[in-house]
């Protein structure tokens, strides 16, 4: 008996979860080495969806690289395309007029509220609630959805923004149509508060679970809703106002702990944050042409030029040189994600599989965002 | 001596069960996305037959025309044997499961005196196909899944025995038909031992056959499918049906043990029993498709440290009120 226990042993065995994995929300690959159930080490691998799109910026001209934005973080296009215009027209010197500014606000806090949607449910999925949420959370994105393609015609990937402007303006009986998302979307917001939050299981699963502590996320760079989920209260909206956000009333919401619960109570507030904005934006909606002024060939003074701004998922970057030519001599894009997953292996060492899901699920990572 | 009649009455009852077994796990693949459509805003199968009764019979076609794959690098035997463990224990409950009468026939293929016992000691083999599959299939995820619901299925087996043994105490048999016999005058459900005893028996039979928010086995998000990974066609088949057969199994269980069996007014039993089975099968539905999973650490938590105590305290009770 004493030697059957001498010879027994216990081996650490490495697990890959992708990159075909159904929670891994794309084409992420991460290597995990497990004791049992619990995670002792955790590699990423990313890559597979490189499509070399910095690279690609330099043989388009500026006007012609506006869809390769949409393929970002293809969940929130709209506030990719205006971090790449406002990025473009910084380096250009120049303005849009107030219509413009103010359409682009709505679009992008519209497409906040959208985004969160998909972040949120797609995270309640991921801890095993199978396709209810998801299939909620879809149904009320479906209505900013129908909005941006009565706007623009395309559903997912947008190509709105312009440099100088907007593709189209806003077509009539667009206020009303606002107003009523507006007026849909509070209670379904809480009607999903409530379904998740006063779940048991789902507070079993995600209070303390991934713990990011505010030095942590700060020397990890984590932005956005992440990041203020850790406690700190930044925000590009308001703290480096951009376009015309400095007019609106709007609190930034933030959690104390930095779990997986706090990271999804504040994209929850989040969402009802971004509907007063539009609100506001619609009520004082500004005459005007938000179609572009300023001529076809977009030649910026040889410079370089970065804009960053709050997308749903942190902050988006774009770092502009231009040589004076038509074409970008390099562009150099942030991407939210790429820093928001980086911190992930520091989260869920000496925790249960089932918590790297979770965890993985609550930064609401897009893998088009990081590999670009 | 078997008589040849006796034989021939044999093969009858075989077949007949074996039929409303297959039928009846097609049937709750159908309901079950029926359910799940609906809660989730949608229809689900529409376009097989009527609202899509006959996409069973479509999926066990396409299933038995699917290529038999044996992946390399599989424990053969182990691997070849699992599915019909996990399918054959299963079938082999239906003696002891009274159905209620029918013309004068009580439709129970053998009424044994020890029949709850012989189901439970059959369902607790289903966890050996399961763990089978997951040691045969050389695969890590399926492994995981594997080793979970060995400890699931065994850590909740305590809970849901004593349940059944707090309805054997109440019902004083352990003859399925008998302890049906006992619910003349009411139904267990309606003391308030047995409703504990019957939240206990429901919420341990969820985690016995591995559905939400139960289902780690399973976990779709984590370990992509657990045991059956590595099936295919008429092997994951097995697995699907003895999945809906145990559901069909504990279904009928709550119901016979607790809401009076194929008791009731007006109706024929048989469609008393089956109402009754069904509509608990869809409570359990509604259960998988609203909740989120529970992690494996709280899974045995809750099962050490919450169900069992008041399964035992529960029992403790139902002694004494019984001796009183």
């Amino acid at each position: 008996m004493e030697t059957a226990k001498e010879n027994l042993q216990t081996e650490e065995f490495w697990v890959n979860m992708g990159p075909q994995h159904p929670s891994t929300h794309g084409v992420l690959y991460v290597e995990l080495k497990l004791s049992g159930e619990t995670v002792v080490d955790c590699i990423i691998n990313i890559g597979y969806l490189h499509r070399g799109i910095e690279k690609i910026a330099e043989n388009r001209t500026y006007t012609q690289f506006m869809p390769f934005t949409d393929r970002l973080d293809y969940v929130a296009s709209m506030t990719n395309n205006l971090g790449y215009v406002l990025a473009v027209e910084k380096s250009m010197k120049t303005e849009v007029n107030d219509r413009a500014k103010y359409i682009r606000v709505i679009i992008a806090e519209l497409q906040r509220v959208a985004s969160h949607l998909v972040g949120i449910t797609t995270f309640v999925q991921d801890l095993g609630a199978f396709a209810t949420p998801l299939f909620y959370g879809f149904r009320e994105r479906e209505k900013i959805i129908e909005f941006f393609d009565e706007l623009c015609g395309n559903r997912l990937t947008y190509n709105y923004m312009r440099i100088g402007g907007v593709q189209f303006d806003l077509p009539k009986g667009t206020d009303e149509k606002i107003k009523y998302i507006v007026k849909y979307m509070r209670p379904k917001i809480d009607d999903l508060e409530s379904l998740f939050s006063s779940n048991a299981i789902f507070t079993a699963r995600t209070k303390g679970i991934g713990v990011l502590s505010k030095e942590k996320a700060i020397n990890y760079s984590v932005t956005g809703p992440n990041l203020r989920a850790s406690g700190v209260k930044w925000d590009l909206r308001k703290d480096e106002p951009y376009l015309c956000y400095d007019k609106f009333n709007f609190d930034i919401p933030t959690g104390a702990n930095g779990d997986s619960w706090d990271r999804y109570k504040v994209r929850i507030e989040e969402m009802r944050q971004s509907l007063r904005i539009v609100e506001q934006a619609i009520g004082g909606l500004p005459e005007g042409d938000p179609t572009v002024k300023i001529g076809r060939i977009i030649k910026p003074e040889p410079g370089e030029a970065y804009m960053r701004t709050e997308a749903p998922r942190g902050e988006l970057g774009f770092y502009v040189v231009s040589d004076g030519s038509t074409y970008p001599y390099r562009l150099k894009i942030r991407s939210p994600s790429f820093s928001n997953l980086a911190v992930l292996p520091e989260l869920v060492k000496g925790m249960k599989v089932a918590d790297v899901v979770c965890v993985l699920g609550s930064l609401d990572i897009v893998m088009g965002d990081i590999d670009r | 001596m078997v008589s040849i009649l006796t034989f021939i009455v044999m093969v009858i009852v075989g077949a007949v069960v074996l039929g409303f077994i297959a039928v009846s796990a097609m049937f709750l693949i159908w309901w079950e996305r029926k359910v799940s459509a609906h809660i989730q805003t949608r229809y689900g199968p529409m376009r097989v037959g009527w609202h899509g009764v006959l996409q069973s019979v479509a999926d066990v076609i396409k299933l038995l025309l699917k290529e038999n794959i044996t992946p390399e690098g599989v424990d053969k035997p182990v691997w070849w044997l699992a599915p019909f463990f996990a399918v054959v224990p299963s079938v082999m409950v239906f003696v002891c499961i009274p159905f209620g009468s029918l013309f004068g026939i009580d439709l129970i293929p053998r009424d044994l005196n020890i029949g709850i016992l012989y189901i439970l000691a059959l369902t607790s083999v289903c966890v050996l196909g399961i763990f089978m599959a997951g040691w045969g299939s050389n695969n890590k995820y399926s492994l995981l899944g594997g080793m979970r619901s060995a400890a699931q299925i065994v850590s909740y087996e305590v809970p849901l025995i004593i349940s059944v043994v707090t309805a054997v105490m109440f019902a004083g048999t352990l003859s399925m038909q008998k302890i049906v016999e006992a619910q003349k005058e009411m139904w267990f459900v309606f003391h308030p031992n047995m409703a504990l005893a019957f939240l206990i028996f429901v919420i341990s039979a969820t985690a016995e056959i591995n559905r939400t928010p139960f289902d780690i086995p399973e976990a779709e998000s984590e370990l992509v499918a657990g045991f059956h990974t590595e099936y295919s066609g008429m092997k994951f088949a097995m697995f699907f049906l003895g999945e809906y057969t145990n559901l069909f199994i504990v279904s009928a269980l709550a119901a016979t043990l607790f809401l009076g069996g194929w008791q009731g007014p007006f109706l024929p039993p048989v469609l008393w029993f089956l109402i009754k089975t069904y509509g608990i099968v869809t409570v359990l539905m509604w259960v998988r498709w609203t909740f989120p999973r529970v992690r494996v650490d709280q899974l045995m938590g809750f099962a050490w440290k919450v169900l069992t105590p008041i399964a035992f305290a529960n029992l403790a009770v139902a002694g004494w009120v019984l001796l009183k």
